[in-house]
């Protein structure tokens, strides 16, 4: 059907040697989709997006970008072969301006083409171009998580990686954020994404994970997933046969 | 009182400030305090020194450039100090630094730095022994200028040196791809990583600012006042006062604070006696960390 862009199988990875936070984690993204990952907390979400991106050490396990093998490369290699990944916080450069902050993503890029490439982050996310000068560090909430993901955008990666892109981020700005990313995966870009807000993260989503204790241990449709009352009491923060409180224990802070 | 601190203090301030750019930098970036930039000064001058004896053996005595007290022997020679000093940082942060930043904790660097200090004067002393020297002997005259002030050739031709040494490095730093990646990492390294940015190059160019600006400031010392293994750790404390002041990772703001705190020197000099000279820095680095620690140009840490 679809080709696989990332297949991650029988993951395992940890900070310090010998204690794995993930354990034997296995998911795959296909071409155009968003795939969420969910889970309790300290299921090992984080760690499993930050051990594709080659920020945690991996003891064991594949991660294949496009069919090559891009198990544990340098973290700075990684938008090179193709997976560009927004932290959850921090993830822009406070004192740099905002054009600053796209321009330092464009290394890998060729010099000549940098300067268009700015000006289409710019028509995509108009905010930005109003902003060019600002200190990055001076943005709202939600033009900061803007900036992050044009930043990621810029090289053209294969597979969009975010940690949860709500954190932190007032109602208003989370619908932004989430519609943000439906547009774009609407112009083609394949994103996966860890998110404590499942409500909103499985509206937008095409399939999902539940990650428990550093394994997958649901996986299907995001719209399944959202419905199915067993997952969604455990895993997700609903209270079960109180389908209308959902809502309000989402925003609380989903779980 | 006389106006002719002025030009002493920019003199002094100036191999100060050069100093200070490469501490703020290693401070910034590397995240830790250099105590062995002083001797980068030290080994480089002497550096310098060597090669300008070479240069003589080879091609006799040269004429000097006039007005200036030398000639182009020494300014090819600078440029092979700035690059042997470059070299001996690198090698320095492969055998020793790399290993040490690796630690949790910055101290641990900051003390290997120490010992590096004090293993690389003791070894220029084994070398060259610890009597000064100079680069020549010959006496400048100094020019009237106006306003009592006096100065000779040599101190102008290096008053625009390091203008125009403060001028690039500035440039390089705000307006290349190299300079945004330097700001990268002093602002959120694991981000500048995810970046595409290669941390170890990064590293590298500011092992090679840092120590060849470090070289110029030595070769100044030396041309302006003597040549000596101390000559560098001397300035120690001027060094990281300055950049204290500017602000920690502002270039503008190490050069304005070695300039101020040698206007200081020069016009406590004059005014309360030579003996009290060193007591300067440390008196402007004291109120600076009472009154304003973030420096002139620094940013709060969020």
């Amino acid at each position: 059907m679809s080709e696989t862009v990332l297949d991650v199988s029988d993951l395992e990875a940890g900070y310090e040697p010998g204690v794995s936070i993930v354990r034997g984690a296995s998911i795959t993204v296909d071409k155009g989709e968003i795939v969420v990952v969910l889970g309790p907390n300290g299921a090992g979400k984080s760690s499993l997006i930050k051990a594709i991106a080659g920020l945690v050490p991996i003891s064991r396990g594949k991660v294949l970008l496009d069919g090559k093998d891009i198990t544990a490369a340098p973290a700075h290699t990684m938008v090179r072969l193709g997976l560009a990944f927004v932290p959850q916080t921090e993830n822009v450069f406070p004192r740099m301006s905002v054009e600053d902050n796209l321009k330092v993503a464009c290394g890998i890029l060729e010099r000549r083409q940098a300067p268009a490439r700015i000006e289409e982050m710019y028509a995509a996310f108009p905010d930005l171009l109003r902003q060019r000068r600002t200190p990055a560090g001076n943005l709202s909430g939600g033009q900061r998580q803007m900036l992050a993901v044009a930043r990621a955008l810029i090289v053209h990666p294969k597979v969009l990686v975010l940690d949860e892109p709500s954190a932190g981020l007032s109602p208003k700005f989370v619908s932004m954020v989430f519609e943000m990313l439906s547009d774009i995966r609407k112009s083609g870009v394949t994103i996966l994404l860890v998110e404590q807000n499942a409500k909103a993260a499985l509206a937008i989503g095409d399939r999902a994970y539940v990650l428990v204790e550093g394994k997958e241990r649901h996986q299907g449709a995001a719209s399944t997933l959202w419905d199915d009352p067993v997952i969604a009491e455990l895993y997700l923060g609903q209270r079960p046969l109180r389908k209308d409180s959902a809502r309000h224990t989402e925003t609380g802070g989903a779980a | 009182m006389s106006l002719q601190f002025v030009v002493d203090g920019l003199l002094t301030g100036s191999m100060i400030g050069l100093g200070a750019i490469g501490v703020t930098l290693t401070y910034s970036i590397l995240r830790f305090s250099n105590f062995a930039h002083g001797d980068f000064m030290a080994w480089g001058t002497y550096a310098t020194l060597a090669v300008v004896g070479a240069i003589a053996a080879m091609f006799g005595k040269v004429a000097p450039i006039a007005p200036l007290s030398f000639g182009w022997p020494l300014i090819v020679a600078l440029v092979v100090g700035a690059v042997f000093t470059a070299l001996l940082a690198l090698l320095l942060d492969k055998v020793l630094f790399s290993r040490l930043r690796k630690q949790e904790q910055a101290i641990i660097a900051v003390m290997g730095s120490f010992g590096a200090s004090m293993a690389l004067r003791s070894l220029l002393e084994f070398i060259f022994t610890s009597r000064p020297t100079y680069f020549s002997r010959a006496i400048q005259i100094a020019m009237p200028v106006g306003f009592g002030i006096r100065i000779t050739p040599d101190q102008i031709a290096l008053l625009l040196l390091t203008a125009a040494l403060v001028l690039g490095v500035h440039l390089l730093t705000t307006r290349t791809q190299t300079g945004r990646s330097m700001q990268a990492m002093s602002q959120n390294p694991a981000l500048a990583r995810v970046a595409g940015i290669d941390v170890a190059s990064v590293v590298r160019v500011t092992w090679v600012i840092g120590a060849s600006l470090a070289c110029v400031a030595g070769v100044m010392i030396g041309v302006l006042v003597q040549i000596r293994p101390l000559m560098g750790f001397d300035m120690l404390l001027p060094m990281f006062a300055a950049a204290i002041l500017g602000g920690i990772g502002s270039i503008p703001g190490a050069v304005l604070g070695g300039l101020i705190i040698g206007l200081a020197e020069a016009g406590a000099v004059q005014l309360i006696g030579a003996e009290w000279r060193a007591a300067v820095s440390f008196i402007i680095l004291m109120a600076v960390l009472i009154v304003r620690p973030i420096g002139l140009f620094g940013v709060r840490e969020r």
